[in-house]
């Protein structure tokens, strides 16, 4: 018995040691980042002798310097307003649909939702050529509607929603078309509230989706005052690549938001990431 | 009578809403999806005009072009050997750490946060991070192993560094739905072992791995997909001028540059479409394999 709870011992060390480096590694690039970003770029350079820290004080400055002349302020309105009108249209579009999927009987839904799957196996770069050309024509390049054009409806999220109404208990509903609610009272004053978790998935999904998305703002907002923060830094790097302090600064502030929402919301972002399982 | 016409009559009401509800997401689908879909594979067909203007039909030349050229059976084996490191290793890792973390261990939740914690960053700033980490001169890789490894710019090692920081950013999503895998697992299947006398490895090979399979399975094939499609790290880690572009380029990135660099939509459709109909192909595939290798409880 004491050979046993001796041996649990080790396994727990073991294992603690092995997190704490797979930690470590997870850590270093956000550490090394920082600490680029507060040198000065003859420290950043520096090989012999090769600074870790920063020699000549840390320069907090420099982060407001990248803020001023990058307009990250644009960078930052722009992202936001297309991961909120894709958030509201998603979750908009794909709990109708969810709904009408997962509780209503009509002709022709089958089929219907047989399309939904199929556009949910097929990879998203056979739309893009299309799309931006649809963009283009409807002069919307450079704007946030061209933003946030390709995710006005989602498939992925309807399944999702479907999945969630589905497993709703069906005498909900029947006690209130007993008391004379027509469908459209049904859903908004019953089954959509119930929803709310499958919704809050969709949501982060959607969101972090947006935020992560490189090459759709890259090619429909070329200009550095209509682009997302992603496309922000790729344009960056390309013109100012060589000035590290700048460019981990930028990196810096470019992944702060999300990182703040999630350190406050972990546990939704989990639990969506975990229940959605959506291709990120 | 009237029963059977008032039942009909609520189906019919019931048919309005639906389709109501499902119209405005059917018709984006349409729209943005399946149109665009079926207009790709014609420009496939076609020469894209000067300026992007006027599509002339042209056959199979696209094709012909594509197979004939060498940088596109470069891009796809450079995809696949990209998904050959991030799949394995980003599967195989995260799996022990949620082993690891669904022990009732002290400071779990602070190891899961940090483990996420690259799946809510933006690709473009972390590929631009590691960038700096491998660079050459100035990185801190060299500077610590006092070394001189051209991490992104040897053609030999760059596909292995790129490979990295897939795995690196992937690490936290599949353990997070290993997790959730893991919970679900009744734990008398442990209990009733232990008191066999099962040890934990043994454990995690009999009981852990087959119960687990559906989940690990999920996860593959997301990842397969997900690897197959990059785009975002070659493009911020390896620019246009580095040496080893011809061996790191993922088909994805091949056709940014001639659909929207270069201009070349139909050429751009033509290796979308190639990397589509892969795709399809792996993805049956998997499924055949799935058959075999899920346990099914």
């Amino acid at each position: 018995m004491e050979s046993a709870r001796q041996k649990d011992r080790i396994n727990r060390v073991i294992m603690y040691v092995i997190l704490t480096i797979m930690a470590f590694i997870m850590l270093v690039p956000f550490a090394w980042m920082i600490l680029t970003a507060v040198k000065t770029n003859q420290e950043a350079i520096s090989v012999n002798p090769f600074y870790i820290f920063p020699h000549s004080g840390w320069h907090w400055e420099n982060f407001a310097k990248v803020w001023k002349s990058y307009n990250f302020i644009i960078l930052y309105k722009n992202t936001l307003l297309m991961i909120f009108f894709r958030v509201v249209c998603a979750c908009l579009t794909a709990t109708m649909a969810g709904y009408a999927f997962g509780r209503l009987n009509f002709k022709g839904k089958n089929l219907m939702f047989s399309l939904i799957l199929v556009q949910m196996m097929i990879p998203s770069q056979i739309f893009i050529i299309p799309q931006y050309l649809m963009v283009s024509k409807l002069g919307l390049l450079n704007t946030i509607s061209g933003l946030v054009f390709p995710g006005i409806v989602t498939a992925f999220g309807t399944y999702l929603l479907k999945t969630g109404y589905q497993g709703l208990p069906k005498d909900l509903e029947e006690a209130a078309a007993i008391d004379g609610c027509n469908i459209g009272q049904r859903f908004l004053k019953i089954m959509m509230p119930l929803t709310r978790s499958s919704m809050v998935s969709l949501g982060i999904f959607t969101a972090l989706f947006a935020f992560k998305d490189l090459m759709w703002p890259m090619i429909v907002c070329t200009k550095s005052e209509t682009t997302t923060l992603s496309a922000g830094l790729a344009k960056m790097q390309g013109q100012y690549g060589s000035d590290y302090p700048t460019m981990m600064a930028s990196a810096v502030l470019a992944i702060i938001p999300m990182i703040v929402i999630y350190m406050i919301f972990q546990k939704q972002f989990v639990e969506g990431i975990a229940t959605s399982g959506g291709k990120l | 009578m009237k029963a059977s016409n008032k039942l009909s009559a609520a189906a019919k009401s019931e048919a309005r809403w639906g389709w109501a509800f499902i119209a405005p997401t059917m018709l984006g689908l349409f729209v943005l999806n399946f149109y665009p879909a079926i207009n790709t594979v014609y420009q496939s067909f076609c020469k894209t005009g000067d300026f992007g203007r006027g599509n002339t039909f042209v056959g199979l030349a696209n094709y012909a072009a594509a197979f004939s050229a060498g940088e596109t059976w470069h891009s796809i084996w450079n995809t696949i050997k990209y998904a050959l490191i991030e799949v394995p290793f980003g599967v195989c890792i995260a799996l022990v750490l949620a082993v690891f973390l669904n022990k009732k261990l002290k400071g779990t939740s602070v190891y899961r946060t940090i483990f996420f914690l690259p799946m809510v960053c933006a690709p473009a700033a972390v590929a631009m991070v590691w960038k700096w980490l491998y660079n050459q001169q100035f990185g801190l890789l060299n500077n610590i192993f006092h070394s001189n490894v051209a991490w992104i710019s040897d053609p030999h090692i760059a596909w292995i560094s790129i490979g990295v920081i897939g795995v690196w950013s992937v690490i936290g999503y599949n353990m997070v739905l290993f997790i959730s895998g893991l919970q679900e697992i009744p734990g008398d299947y442990y209990e009733a072992s232990s008191i066999d006398g099962a040890t934990g490895i043994r454990q995690f090979f009999h009981i852990t791995v087959p119960l687990l399979s559906p989940t690990t399975f999920f996860i593959v094939q997301t990842r397969v997909i997900g690897a197959l499609t990059v785009f975002d790290l070659m493009f911020m880690v390896i620019d246009k001028t580095n040496i080893a572009l011809q061996n790191t380029q993922s088909i994805v990135y091949l056709f940014y540059t001639y659909a929207f660099t270069n201009g070349n939509k139909g050429y751009g459709a033509t290796l979308v479409v190639i990397l589509v109909a892969f795709i399809m192909l792996v993805t049956v595939i998997m499924q055949q394999a799935e058959k075999k290798l899920v346990y099914h409880a």
